[in-house]
């Protein structure tokens, strides 16, 4: 098999605390290709921190040892800040929870997608007007020309959403990182973003790790499904096998989600609410 | 028997009134719906539809609308806040839970001051009690909000709603802010208020699993119109 686009082994991520180091992500070990992978776990499990890793985004407090952290060959745990910031949003990019905190609310949204391609390229300032329109009517607005110049305050937090995935996938990425990605939206337009990003990945032969809470609703679109619990991966499994799973913290996960069919029923619980 | 809460023809616009109707918008328009006493009615539809509009114009939040708005025998009264008896049979939950709670008052503090606020005696052993009913162990008396996790800071939401044995309790999004093993443990709790106290409950939610799996009938609204009521046999078809 050819070189995954990433691969970590034995990703360790640890806090100062006042016992010593304490450890939030102990020894995870995955692979990523060009394929939808998702992460799911309660909160706290460390899903975020290792994607935040990945970026090398975590704060300088935290303490990060792996075995391996590669990304398309490249070590990333030896690589300089210079080399980080050519990587970050041209190769790799990531996208948050909500528009509203991600997106820069004094500048036009068309501007704030052209950037990478400011940053990372060398296109003129036409074609990369023309670059972003494209992209603009890509994640589905009918009216590219009007997004470009709005400011984000003019736009609904799907829009919002939709327009930081056309500046995440501008540059042709070769892994996108969503976290929460669609929690801050209403359930139609959740559905709506997770069909857009797994199309639109898919279409571009894109790696693209889906991290969650929502284990029924991220399986939809995932290949592969990686469970995580306190700082480890517990479960892997391709999406597929998720109705035939026998982990026990994959099962609770699975059967949390409520629906009509769970009236009358209590839900399982993973989480210890007596206990922090 | 009278209907724990009845909305008739409500309309609610917000705006500059000074500027006539030119400086309004209508959000809300002619919604109508009872629940019964015991009752767990959902209100369910997508962002901006004005679910959330129509339950704190109910909780006396908003006091600009026309209509009429009854909870058991009591009328609310447009354009002044609810008082009264009304004031302690009407409580409302809200979706963030890290906004809604005093950041610098311990838990013992938020449930304890409206009952002190009410002269109400034995305040200590009834906080205790009320943790113990929303699934809290007695200690979390000294936490402060931001040594809780999300879902235990929802149940102190809760309990301090409960804390003067409402009538009517409204719940805007109650989950929307926690992962799905957190929210699983607050609709657990939910359901038991419901059975056992039989409190009436009013969940507004964009979420049709969280309507379907909790409510006994829900209205399912639009740009600011309720289109239809769904029975437990439509909401049994939600997920």
């Amino acid at each position: 098999m050819a070189e995954p686009l990433l691969r970590i082994e034995d990703l360790t991520i640890s806090f100062p605390s006042r016992q010593g180091q304490g450890a939030v992500v102990r020894s995870v070990s995955f692979e990523v290709g060009a394929e939808i992978v998702a992460v799911v776990g309660e909160s706290g499990s460390g899903k975020s921190l290792t994607g935040r890793a990945i970026m090398g985004l975590l704060p300088p407090r935290a303490e990060t040892t792996a075995k391996t952290l590669s990304f398309e060959g490249r070590d990333l745990t030896r690589l300089a800040a210079a080399h980080w910031r050519a990587l970050r949003g041209s190769a790799i990019a990531l996208i948050l929870q909500d528009p509203k905190y991600s997106l820069n609310p004094s500048m036009r949204v068309g501007r704030q997608v052209e950037e990478t391609l400011l940053l990372h390229t060398s296109l003129s300032a036409r074609e990369r007007r023309e670059k972003a329109l494209a992209m603009l009517s890509r994640v589905g607005f009918d009216d590219p020309q009007r997004v470009h110049a709005s400011y984000p305050r003019e736009l609904s937090g799907g829009m919002g959403q939709r327009a930081m995935i056309a500046a995440m996938l501008i540059n042709k990425p070769s892994l996108l990182i969503a976290d929460e990605a669609t929690s801050a939206l209403d359930h139609d337009l959740q559905v709506q973003i997770l069909e857009l990003l797994g199309g639109l990945t898919r279409e571009l032969g894109m790696g693209l790790l889906l991290i969650s809470h929502d284990l029924q609703q991220v399986a939809r679109f995932a290949d592969r499904v990686l469970v995580m619990r306190q700082g480890t991966i517990v479960d892997r499994l391709a999406a597929s096998e998720l109705a035939d799973a026998t982990h026990p913290y994959t099962l609770a996960l699975w059967n949390a989600r409520p629906s009509g069919v769970t009236y009358g029923t209590r839900l399982p619980t993973v989480a210890d609410e007596m206990e922090p | 028997m009278t209907a724990a809460l009845a909305v008739e023809g409500l309309s609610v616009s917000f705006g500059d009134r000074s500027r006539g109707d030119a400086g309004r918008r209508a959000v809300v328009h002619d919604v109508s719906f009872t629940v019964t006493a015991g009752e767990t009615f959902g209100l369910i539809g997508p962002s901006g539809c004005g679910k959330t509009t129509v339950l704190r114009t109910i909780a006396g939040l908003n006091t600009d609308w026309q209509g009429a708005i009854c909870v058991g025998d009591i009328a609310l009264v447009p354009g002044r806040k609810i008082e009264g008896r009304l004031r302690d049979d009407v409580q409302m939950v809200f979706q963030d839970p890290h906004s809604s709670l005093h950041p610098r008052h311990r838990v013992e503090h938020i449930l304890g001051e409206p009952l002190a606020i009410r002269g109400i005696s034995g305040v200590a052993s009834k906080v205790t009690e009320l943790l113990e009913q929303v699934g809290l162990a007695a200690h979390m008396v000294s936490r402060f909000p931001h040594q809780l996790s999300g879902g235990q800071r929802q149940r102190v939401a809760i309990a301090r709603a409960l804390l003067l044995k409402p009538k009517l309790l409204l719940l805007d999004e109650p989950t929307s802010a926690l992962d799905v093993s957190a929210q699983a443990g607050i609709l657990n709790l939910l359901a038991d208020l419901k059975r056992d106290h039989g409190t009436t409950l009013v969940l507004v939610s964009h979420d049709p699993g969280v309507v379907g799996h909790l409510c006994d009938r829900a209205a399912r609204m639009a740009k600011g119109r309720l289109e239809t009521i769904l029975d437990r046999s439509a909401l049994s078809r939600l997920s």
